[in-house]
């Protein structure tokens, strides 16, 4: 009978199990933010150099109605019946858009980044389907949101925001329509209270300019870009921030200037960057014709190269002459002794894989199926504003200039990659077993390279006091490629250094956009 | 076994036979303690990406191998102690990925008996086990399928009734495996939304185990069928990677032989093999029964050598009866 007693260690143990097991929560980093309480309104925003705009006023943005009118008055009394039955799911919608406008909409488009970051599986004859934007559900689903891809999506939602918003504080500025609950005083701010004028919404800027450059972008997730906007906007009404004529005027105002965002990428060359058979074909041929031994695919079956004309894609910071003379000198000719120095080098690494080097190349893997190395680095800005209470304005000119840097070293980097051509490490030596999937296209110049030596180079003049941080990221990133076995260690290096040169274009953008 | 079944989660293969362990119906006897080490190798070609079933030219025939060590302890034959310590090796016939291998997840069980009566004209025996399982090592889980685990911290309750008549017998057991949440090198991922963070919530499994043969004490011969479910996770996306919190489910047949020669009744040898069934999805009443998701469709074979050491003062005599009939 007292053998009955082991058996109530196992009771208990279940039972404590069972209580154990219920509180498995996963909190994201930005779930619980405080609301965004910037230190400076930065109320003179409007004067601040657009990217696409010749001027804020190329928008006309007609004048509010004065607060003391009927329709006023009954925008006011909206609110108020939305707080006098506030539920507990409100509260939370007003809790999370309130950490920030650009950073909610930039997680929005990170998360549909990496949804879509899926290479598409290949046809019965071997060949690969590509997805069709006129056909976005259809597998496979549009777009296959890769790299440069990525990069420039957060580019054009990036600057069609930061372009909306100047011309939103112009019209704020100019018209200095308070906000609701500084008009009523019986209405309870559910944010931090600002002296920022509220007509038009910064908030409906924001969602407006996302949504409507995402249209473009992610056309088959209408469902859910719609929803979060709904919710965003009301949100703004429910926590007193905005009447509904602040909303519809934002609106209306970012609409315009989307659409000269939209009309800019449909005419950038990245429609046509997938490039045809004649176009991969000649590649090889030129390659071969340099005396040097082409990339080819390493998936099975072969894949075509992901993007090999993204190189020719329209520039934000300067023109198609500029963007060719920061291609950098070739890489060490394939036969040479210096090449297989070098694929020594990362095969003496993939030996050598400790669990040191997982952590780097994991980390900074971003591949299939993540928000890519552009989201990465928004991610890594994005927490650090935080800590900065930027106004929106500012937020969004920070991303603007991060994120137009980020699509531009892009595009140098792949008009490098494609015109060497060069192979990847295990081409050369198929013992090269690598610590993550390697990417479908050519290895000079490392793509992480360039993105994190230009986002490092962005964020260090943006965030002056992080820039040894940024600059051991970038640094990190670049090794990562190496130890993963899927880059030379000139890869790296020299895209480190065209990912500050074309960060530094941003930076020269910083200092004259009127911000500084 | 169910260390087992949790390793074949893990590297998408399927749990395989083996006697002496946590899940079949027999127990030490005071004092003795059964240890020794045993091998598996398993491979697959096929894999479920959510329901589909598909091959990946890109990692042709994956395989993993374990060595591992074993024990049973009997505190009193009513009340074992077991535990389990395996090395794992895995392995991608082609593509480029690079293999993996290391210490894996210390495991231990507790496996009490309490009762044992005749009933009609054979012998009931139930069993209440506990199991902790922990990883040793700090070795990759965000690289499936070649991972050698998943890293969670796994406490595993399970009910187990056995009924035995002349030779014959059948065990049924069901369990329950809570998992810890683990922690992943990247600082975000996407499952069927974003998630900023490191950590990732692994879902709790069950499993069903049924089996049944032939028992004597010199040779036992059974038939197992294993069905372990994954309660939550998502499925894959078209050509996406598995990731550690895919709802894993497979359905599992097997066989399981173990001998223990006359001539040397302290050394048994066991072997096994087993197949993850091609199950086809089909509904009763809306519940999903027999769907395998997100898992490799793995042959594997194994096998096992155990040594009895009796530390009691009246050894002669348990040797001769170290078993539960």
């Amino acid at each position: 009978m007292k053998k009955i007693f082991f058996a109530v260690p196992i009771v208990v143990a279940a039972a404590v199990i069972i209580i154990v097991a219920c509180s498995k929560t996963v909190n994201g980093r930005t779930d619980d933010l405080a609301a965004l309480s910037p230190s400076a309104i930065d109320i003179n925003a409007g004067d601040w150099k657009p990217v696409l705009l010749a001027a804020p006023t190329d928008i006309v943005v007609p004048a509010p109605a004065a607060t003391n009118t009927p329709d006023y008055i009954a925008q006011i009394n909206e609110i108020k019946s939305w707080q006098q039955s506030i539920t507990q799911e409100e509260k939370e919608i007003v809790k999370y858009w309130s950490a920030g406008a650009i950073l909610r909409w930039n997680e929005i488009l990170r998360t549909l980044v990496a949804k879509h970051n899926l290479p598409p599986y290949q046809n019965d004859d071997g060949t690969y389907p590509f997805p069709s934007a006129n056909n976005p559900l259809a597998y496979p689903q549009f777009p296959f949101a890769n790299p440069p891809y990525a990069a420039r999506a957060y580019a054009y939602v990036s600057a069609a925001q930061y372009d909306a918003l100047v011309a939103a504080w112009y019209y704020k500025r100019l018209y200095n329509r308070k906000a609701p609950y500084n008009v009523d005083s019986s209405i309870n701010a559910l944010i931090p209270k600002s002296d920022l004028p509220s007509y038009p919404s910064e908030d409906a800027v924001v969602e407006g300019a996302a949504v409507e450059t995402m249209k473009l972008l992610f056309p088959g997730d209408q469902d859910f870009i719609q929803q979060k906007a709904e919710e965003h906007k009301r949100a703004r009404i429910i926590s007193g921030a905005n009447v509904r004529s602040d909303i519809e005027a934002g609106e209306a105002l970012c609409k315009a200037v989307a659409q000269k965002f939209v009309t800019r990428a449909r005419g950038d060359r990245a429609g046509a960057a997938i490039g045809n058979q004649a176009a991969w074909t000649k590649l090889e041929t030129d390659a071969i014709a340099k005396g040097e031994t082409p990339w080819y695919s390493l998936e099975v079956p072969r894949r075509p190269p992901m993007l090999p004309l993204f190189g020719v894609v329209k520039a934000f910071l300067f023109d198609s002459l500029t963007a060719i003379s920061l291609r950098p000198g070739p890489p060490p000719p394939t036969a040479s002794s210096k090449m297989k120095e070098e694929t020594d080098e990362v095969y003496n690494y993939i030996k050598d894989d400790t669990r040191e080097h997982y952590r780097i190349v994991h980390f900074w893997a971003d591949g299939v199926g993540t928000y890519a190395p552009p989201g990465h680095w928004d991610a890594i800005a994005a927490e650090d504003f935080v800590k900065q209470n930027y106004s929106e304005v500012r937020w969004a000119r920070n991303m603007a200039l991060l994120n137009m840097a980020l699509m531009d070293a892009g595009i140098v980097c792949w008009d490098t990659k494609y015109f060497y051509f060069n192979p990847r490490p295990t081409q050369m030596n198929p013992a090269i077993k690598t610590l993550t999937g390697i990417p479908n296209f050519p290895s000079y110049i490392s793509g992480h390279s360039t993105f994190s030596g230009a986002a490092a180079t962005v964020l260090a003049h943006i965030v002056p006091e992080n820039a040894d941080k940024y600059q051991a990221m970038a640094q990190e990133a670049s090794l990562s490629r190496i130890l993963a076995g899927i880059h030379y260690r000139s890869d790296c290096s020299v895209g480190l250094q065209v990912g500050q040169n074309v960060g530094n274009y941003a930076v020269q953008r910083a200092m004259a956009d009127g911000a500084e | 076994m169910s260390k087992k079944i949790l390793i074949g989660v893990m590297l998408f293969m399927p749990f395989l036979g083996m006697a002496q362990t946590d899940i079949d119906a027999i127990m030490m006897e005071k004092n003795a303690f059964c240890v020794g080490p045993g091998y598996s190798y398993s491979s697959w070609k096929n894999y479920w990406e959510g329901r589909l079933k598909r091959d990946n030219e890109n990692l042709g025939t994956v395989s993993t191998q374990m060595f591992n060590v074993m024990g049973t302890y009997g505190v009193t034959k009513r009340l074992n102690l077991l535990f389990n310590v395996p090395y794992v090796k895995t392995k991608a016939s082609a593509g480029t990925l690079h293999e993996q291998k290391g210490i894996q997840d210390l495991s231990l069980f507790v496996k009490y008996v309490p009762l044992r009566k005749k009933v009609g004209n054979g012998i009931l025996t139930l069993f209440t086990i506990g199991g902790l399982s922990t990883p040793l090592t700090n070795y990759v889980a965000d690289y499936l399928p070649l991972s050698i685990g998943m890293r969670s911290t796994n406490l595993l309750a399970r009910g187990m009734a056995d009924y035995q008549v002349n030779n014959f017998f059948v065990t049924g057991s069901a369990t329950y495996v809570f998992r810890s949440n683990i922690k992943i090198d990247r600082t975000a991922y996407y499952t069927t939304e974003m998630h900023l963070s490191n950590e990732v919530d692994m879902p709790d499994m069950t499993t069903f185990n049924l089996r049944a043969g032939y028992r004597t004490y010199h040779l036992i011969a059974e038939a197992i069928i294993n069905k372990m479910t994954t309660l939550g996770g998502f499925d894959m996306t078209r050509n996406n990677m598995p990731f550690p919190s895919n709802r894993m489910n497979a359905t599992t047949a097997g066989i399981n032989i173990k001998y223990t020669p006359a001539f040397f009744p302290r050394l048994s040898l066991v072997a096994g093999g087993s197949y993850v069934i091609d199950g086809r999805n089909f509904k009763i009443d809306g519940v999903e029964v027999l769907v395998p998701r997100n898992v490799g469709q793995a042959l594997t074979i194994d096998g096992a050598l155990f040594y009895v050491l009796d530390f009691s003062r009246k050894s002669k005599k348990d040797t001769n009866n170290n078993q539960t009939k």
